[in-house]
């Protein structure tokens, strides 16, 4: 285990936890270049291989840069790199809730509250397309992800139904070569 | 604060005591079952299945923790733990969010040699759970009934980060004032 790394770690995903607004995926371009380009500490293919695989998983996006202190210093740097990347966005958040707890009587609050609501679900809904670029963008592969969203909308079991539904029609493509594969 | 105690109250007439153990494992589920994204996961089980929050004060809280740093659905947790059980509710709702997920992915990086088809699998999950983003997004809209002028703010957000792939922060910071504006026109607060 490389224990002179566990500081730099820290340092790095501290400061982007602060920049990070639209979360992980926003700052995946930085993430990689202090990754690969000024600390080092990867090839380019290897950041690929955990990004790959971040991504299979469950979770929130920031296990990827869990995955990077994992894959540079051990369980050690899985711990480091994960509180470095979640405790200054969480502090943030925590007294930003606070604050709006606590002055919600005041009619700025109530209209800053309602005029987040949209720009939030437009956003939602803007991750959601640029989901499906990376997924792949062939006819077959677009009417998957848009018969899964209509399944969201239009039912109220458990989404898991059209997860999976959707992950297995598209296994299907990809098999009988339907879909390039990425 | 006594003297809008009573409004507030009415306010809160929708929402109910979450203990620390349902928090935990509520977050628990939502971890373990957030391929592609939390974020439907989260209004699946808070919203529909435990009936922790409305969908509106579920849209607003998501709405606070989107123009924060870090994932929005991550401050959602910290808040909706605050708000349930103060600090150690948000220390539950952090741990319960990232313990499966920390788990699985550190076991699929020990296997991964072995693993071959992790790019096929990746794609598969990626585009149906694209889908649910989208669907979840859309369902929301749907149930929270926005105002003409929200849907056009909605839809604005999409165009610019969805297709035009505009810069995130210079739109927020656009967009966001404007809402404001269109909420006080439309008298939403």
């Amino acid at each position: 285990m490389n224990v002179g790394l566990l500081l730099p770690i820290a340092r790095v995903f501290a400061i982007l936890s602060l920049v990070s607004i639209g979360g992980v995926n926003a700052v995946l371009p930085e993430i990689r270049r202090q990754v690969v380009d000024v600390q080092g500490w990867m090839n380019d293919a290897t950041f690929a291989n955990l990004f790959a695989i971040s991504h299979v998983a469950p979770g929130p996006n920031i296990i990827m840069v869990s995955l990077i202190g994992f894959q540079l210093a051990g369980l050690a740097g899985l711990l480091i790199a994960t509180l470095a990347i979640m405790l200054p966005s969480c502090w943030l958040a925590f007294i930003a809730g606070r604050v709006v707890t606590r002055w919600s009587d005041q009619r700025w609050i109530r209209l800053l509250k309602e005029g987040l609501v949209p720009v939030a679900l437009g956003l939602i809904l803007a991750s959601g397309i640029s989901m499906m670029r990376t997924a792949d963008q062939d006819p077959p592969a677009i009417a998957i992800s848009l018969a899964t969203a209509a399944v969201v909308v239009f039912s109220r079991r458990n989404p898991l139904w059209a997860l999976a539904a959707g992950t297995c029609a598209y296994v299907v493509a990809l098999r009988f070569g339907l879909l390039y594969h990425p | 604060m006594n003297t809008s105690g009573g409004q507030q109250k009415l306010e809160e007439v929708l929402s109910r005591t979450v203990s620390k153990r349902e928090l935990f494992f509520g977050f628990l589920k939502i971890g373990l079952l957030g391929f592609g994204g939390v974020a439907p996961w989260a209004r699946h089980v808070i919203i529909e299945e435990r009936r922790w929050l409305t969908e509106k004060e579920f849209a607003e809280i998501l709405g606070i923790g989107q123009i924060l740093p870090g994932p929005n659905t991550m401050n959602a947790a910290v808040m909706i733990g605050d708000r349930f059980q103060g600090v150690s509710g948000v220390l539950l709702c952090l741990l319960g969010q990232m313990a499966m997920p920390l788990v699985i992915v550190t076991s699929l990086a020990v296997v991964y040699e072995r693993f071959a088809a992790v790019a096929e699998v990746k794609a598969a999950v990626t585009g149906a759970a694209a889908g649910l983003v989208m669907g979840t997004a859309l369902k929301m809209a749907r149930n929270i009934k926005l105002t003409p002028l929200a849907l056009l703010v909605g839809s604005i957000a999409f165009v610019a980060i969805g297709v035009l792939a505009w810069p995130l922060v210079a739109v927020v910071s656009v967009l966001v004032p404007l809402s404001v504006a269109a909420a006080a026109l439309e008298r939403r607060a």
